[in-house]
């Protein structure tokens, strides 16, 4: 006998099914009902957030920290459109999300009704999947749906967009048994031939390089990297979304590729006579001008999205798979390979790497009088380390965090790769920290980025949530700064945010309910952070005043070819060919 | 410029049509005619997709679709081995004058006239692109009042459906437990 409540009973029964137990979100009219419900409920803690966005980067951030789906919660309307930026951005980093909306009452919809969007029409481009529900007999399937399809294959963003009559009618609660999706079928494990292609190939490289993205985090498939890696003795580098995929202190990294990435990543890529991508998608901050990428190489490409492999380079040999999986069978299929005697001599490759990665570690000027980003930056890593989560926005900050602070582990690192949303560290800490209330969560933020969203840091400490935000203050966008000092002749066209003056970040973290600390000089570092690392009751804002001139190095730039990587300005690395 | 005609089967429901629209218009990929219909199974529907693609490769445009959850099944049917055919409706002006010749045409391509009046008579041609083509430059000098032309549609040729595998079932994946 199925049992009677409304559709808000049956919305939150639904996502305590699913085993959700936590969502951020803020009510309005169109939800109202849900939330009603939402109070009773002793499995579900619900987290008011001041923003919309915030609720969705908080979910994001949940997600990532702790590989379960994050769940957002907002009214019809303007509540739903400031969902629009976290839903692109985990559609781009391929996070499992699943985003309610509240709706106009169906008899409104299409009537230009007070707070009515079409939010599901907005947002097709930008989720895996979406629902506009009128029936409220159809809530608890669309919401087991929703979670199974945010949660499988290539996770990413579902979108349940519900009536406020839904909501109110008297309604069934069944519970589904089975999904059944015809038009849904990931698959997960790849196929044995062109497993065995690929180790072939790997066996037989002479330059090869395991090319990693962030699907290998998605999958979990670190340790099985591991033993792939160690097994083959092939480099390895690690995209913006993988840092963390494999050590960075490991002998056979070479770090991160791409537009700023180390010289010895770019230099082995664009030398490589095999590409083994896993997880990754060459995304052009990675490829550099595509025609140009890594002309001599073959490519593997594993990835669980069919779509992704041959859409910007040619695979030779496609893997449609888990990485986890595809990984596995990779180290046995090349074990095999090498019993049977095919092993190329891959060594003076490896060695070659290596002294490139020596030649031309990551290094930064230290001015005199000026407070370097990268110096706290490196600090903050070396000072916290262990089970510490890092969470960046984007731009300058983002790059040298993902540089400096070196990653040991999966998951140790979040932040906003694909859509590149500014703004993304606040509530995307916020809600890594809810999901991980036992270790530390560190956000590195820029002062642009975290004038967007700081309005979280009042969530955070109303609800015992205690992060801690190092701004990396240069009181400029610094990222468009660099590139009007690189591209438009130092014409700094709005680019001066004048942080150094206002806001006190200080003040306003106190404000906010936090503890506010400033730090100006390089001796004062460690003893801020040391400081900040003590408070454990209240988030704590540091506010780092640093040279406006520090910019980010390696650089390759934009729509150029990586054989043009830059360590400084006008400076280009030597590659001895002839080692090869 | 190479064109490709596609079917595909969809699950026949709301805003089906608006996500394969959108994907075609944020992928960059040029429809050049769209057709839906039911199928003989009400819970599918069937498209007639022409596509035009210039660079990307036909491969990336059914992976993209192939995505879209209530998307089922895709097929390129090829020239040879299917039949294709658009229907049109064409207003010609048409008097007691000329009537006559409009008509002759109309039988030429077996074409059907569906209306008369004293200045005009409508006809209803089916084919494929180029008889009808063909029929509307024979037509032109008369003066073609207004002309609608469907989508094209297109099957297979030969005994094998499109329909037979696509549907077998999936196996359903179990749901834990309500709380």
């Amino acid at each position: 006998m199925a049992e009677q409540m409304t559709g808000a009973q049956s919305l939150i029964r639904s996502l305590e099914s699913v085993g959700v137990d936590t969502v951020f979100g803020i009510p309005g009219g169109a939800i109202l009902p849900a939330y009603d419900p939402l109070m009773d409920s002793t499995k579900i803690r619900h987290i008011l957030v001041r923003h919309e966005q915030g609720a969705g980067h908080a979910a994001q951030g949940y997600a990532a920290a702790t590989g379960r789906v994050g769940v957002c919660i907002a009214t019809s309307g303007p509540g739903a459109t400031n969902l629009v930026t976290p839903l692109a951005d985990a559609h781009m980093d391929s996070v499992p999300l699943v985003a309610i909306t509240g709706q106009v009452a169906s008899a409104n919809i299409g009537s230009d009704a007070f707070q009515e969007a079409d939010i599901r029409g907005i947002t097709m481009p930008i989720t895996k999947h979406s629902y506009l529900v009128t029936d409220p007999a159809e809530i608890p399937r669309a919401i087991a749906e929703a979670f199974h399809i945010a949660s499988t294959g290539r996770p990413g963003p579902v979108l349940v967009d519900i009536a406020k009559d839904a909501l109110q009618a008297t309604t069934t609660f069944e519970w589904p048994k089975f999904i059944s999706l015809a038009g849904y079928r990931p698959v997960t494990k790849p196929h044995s031939r062109q497993v065995r292609e690929a180790a072939r190939l790997i066996a037989e490289s002479k330059r090869p390089v395991l090319y990693v993205g962030g699907g290998v985090i998605r999958a979990g498939a670190s340790e099985e990297l591991k033993t792939l890696a160690e097994q083959t003795l092939i480099p390895v580098v690690t995209t913006l979304m993988a840092r963390g995929a494999f050590p960075d202190s490991h002998p056979l990294h070479l770090g991160m590729p791409g537009m700023h990435g180390t010289v010895a990543a770019v230099g082995a890529l664009q030398r490589s006579d095999l590409l083994i991508c896993l997880g990754a998608r060459f995304d052009d901050r990675v490829t550099g001008k595509l025609d140009t990428f890594a002309p001599d190489a073959k490519v593997i490409h594993a990835d669980i999205d069919p779509a992704e492999i041959s859409k910007n380079r040619h695979a030779d040999v496609p893997i449609v798979g888990d990485c986890k999986e595809v990984i596995a069978e990779l180290v046995v299929a090349v074990h095999d390979e090498y019993e049977a005697g095919n092993r190329g001599d891959a060594a003076p490759w490896l060695a070659t790497c290596q002294t490139w990665r020596e030649r031309y570690p990551l290094g930064y000027d230290t001015p005199d009088g000026a407070l370097s980003p990268q110096y706290v930056i490196e600090r903050i890593g070396e000072l916290t380390g262990g089970d510490t989560t890092y969470v960046a926005g984007v731009g300058q900050h983002q790059m040298w965090a993902a540089h400096y602070v070196k990653y040991e582990r999966p998951g140790s690192w979040i932040n906003s790769g694909g859509l590149g949303t500014m703004g993304f560290a606040v509530p995307a800490a916020m809600g890594a920290k809810v999901g991980l209330p036992h270790s530390p969560v560190w956000a590195i933020d820029g002062d642009g980025c975290f004038q967007m969203t700081n309005q979280e840091l009042a969530t955070c400490a109303l609800n015992g949530i205690p992060i801690k935000v190092a701004i990396i203050n240069n009181s400029s966008l610094g990222m468009v700064r660099q590139w009007q000092t690189l591209f438009y002749d130092g014409r700094y066209s709005h680019t001066d945010l004048h942080s150094a003056r206002v806001p006190d970040f200080v003040k306003l973290a106190e404000a906010l309910g936090c503890v506010g600390l400033r730090c100006d000089t390089a001796e004062d570092v460690d003893a801020i952070i040391t400081k900040a690392m003590e408070v454990n009751d209240a988030p704590v804002v540091i506010d780092f005043v640093v040279n406006p001139d520090a910019m980010v190095w390696p650089m390759v730039a934009a729509g150029t070819s990586n054989d043009a990587i830059e360590i400084a300005r006008d400076m280009k690395p030597i590659f001895d060919e002839d080692e090869l | 410029m190479t064109t490709h005609i596609l079917s595909v089967l969809v699950e026949n429901k709301p805003g089906v049509l608006a996500r394969i629209a959108s994907l075609f218009s944020r992928r960059g990929f040029n429809i050049e005619s769209l057709a839906v219909g039911p199928t003989q199974d009400g819970e599918v529907s069937r498209m007639t997709i022409v596509v035009n693609l210039d660079d990307q490769p036909l491969e990336q445009v059914t992976k993209q679709l192939n995505k879209l959850v209530e998307v089922l099944k895709i097929v390129e049917l090829e020239g040879s081995g299917s039949v294709e055919r658009e229907l049109a409706l064409v207003k010609i002006r048409a008097d007691s004058q000329t009537r006559g010749q409009v008509l002759e045409t109309v039988a030429l391509f077996r074409a059907k006239v569906v209306d008369v009046a004293t200045d005009a008579v409508t006809i209803e041609v089916t084919g494929n692109r180029d008889k009808l083509e063909a029929m509307l430059r024979v037509l032109e000098p008369f003066g073609i009042r207004e002309l609608v032309q469907s989508g094209l549609v297109a099957i297979n040729r030969g005994g094998r459906s499109i329909t037979d595998r696509s549907l077998k079932p999936v196996p359903p994946v179990p749901v834990r437990p309500p709380a």
